[in-house]
């Protein structure tokens, strides 16, 4: 697993999405599964931003991607405060455009684009761990 | 990520280019807010040069289309959307939301 430390901050979701592009490409993932995979960690890095450092301006973000077999796994580590999105109920899709939430959506793309999403927090920090098979 | 706006007789037109995160999804929704701030509410967006969209480019929308189709005043649509992006809009159920067209003017000419 490669692993690089961002500051937790908006300006870095390219880099992100470059590093975990990079590693799916040369597992021989499709151009398609990419772009899942890169906005599936976008989200998630976005969510670890907005929510565990909200108000926090100096956090830092670890990303470790690597490959077994044909399964790709993303870790993202955090210091803030636990936020677990697995607790977030999904948004109502056939909500009226008044009621639609505008909220959540990130998280229900992370896990519909992503074959598993696990989160775990201890005194060490918060660990959300993204999983995705080559098809 | 570069916004150029064109005004048409009866729309206005937002032409993205590069990438919409949560970085500069706020620039998005300035140059959406400018246009419904000058009491203009039909609005095209072309996103033939747009390589990506996060949900945060997505609730930038979704908050114009709440304010365009308010008092059936204009709504927002969509124009060239790369598959890529058409597929995450479909997986959030944004498609119903938002009429889309193949060409700009075909979406220009529909205002």
């Amino acid at each position: 697993m490669r692993k690089v430390k961002y500051p937790a901050q908006f300006q870095y979701l390219d880099e992100i999405r470059e590093f975990v592009a990079e590693v799916a490409r040369k597992g021989g993932f499709g151009e398609k599964e990419i772009y899942s995979i890169q906005l599936a960690a976008d989200e998630a890095a976005s969510n670890i931003i907005e929510h565990a450092y909200a108000g926090v301006k100096n956090g830092s973000l670890e990303v470790s991607c690597g490959m077994q077999g044909d399964v790709i796994t993303i870790i993202l580590r955090d210091q803030g405060r636990p936020f677990n999105p697995n607790s977030v109920q999904p948004p109502n899709l056939k909500a009226d455009l008044s009621d639609r939430q505008i909220g959540g959506l990130g998280i229900y793309l992370m896990r519909k684009l992503m074959d598993d999403v696990r989160y775990e927090t201890s005194s060490r920090g918060n660990s959300l761990t993204l999983i995705k098979r080559r098809n | 990520m570069e916004i150029s706006t064109k005004e048409f007789k009866h729309c206005d037109m937002l032409m993205l280019k590069g990438r919409i995160d949560s970085a500069t999804a706020p620039q998005f929704s300035q140059a959406l807010d400018a246009i419904t701030e000058s009491g203009r509410f039909k609005i095209v967006v072309d996103m033939s040069q747009l390589e990506y969209m996060s949900s945060a480019g997505f609730r930038a929308l979704l908050a114009t289309q709440r304010a365009c189709k308010r008092y059936n005043r204009g709504e927002v649509v969509l124009a060239s959307v790369p598959a890529r992006i058409q597929e995450a809009l479909e997986l959030a159920g944004f498609t119903e939301l938002f009429k889309t067209f193949d060409e700009p003017l075909a979406a220009v000419g529909n205002f």
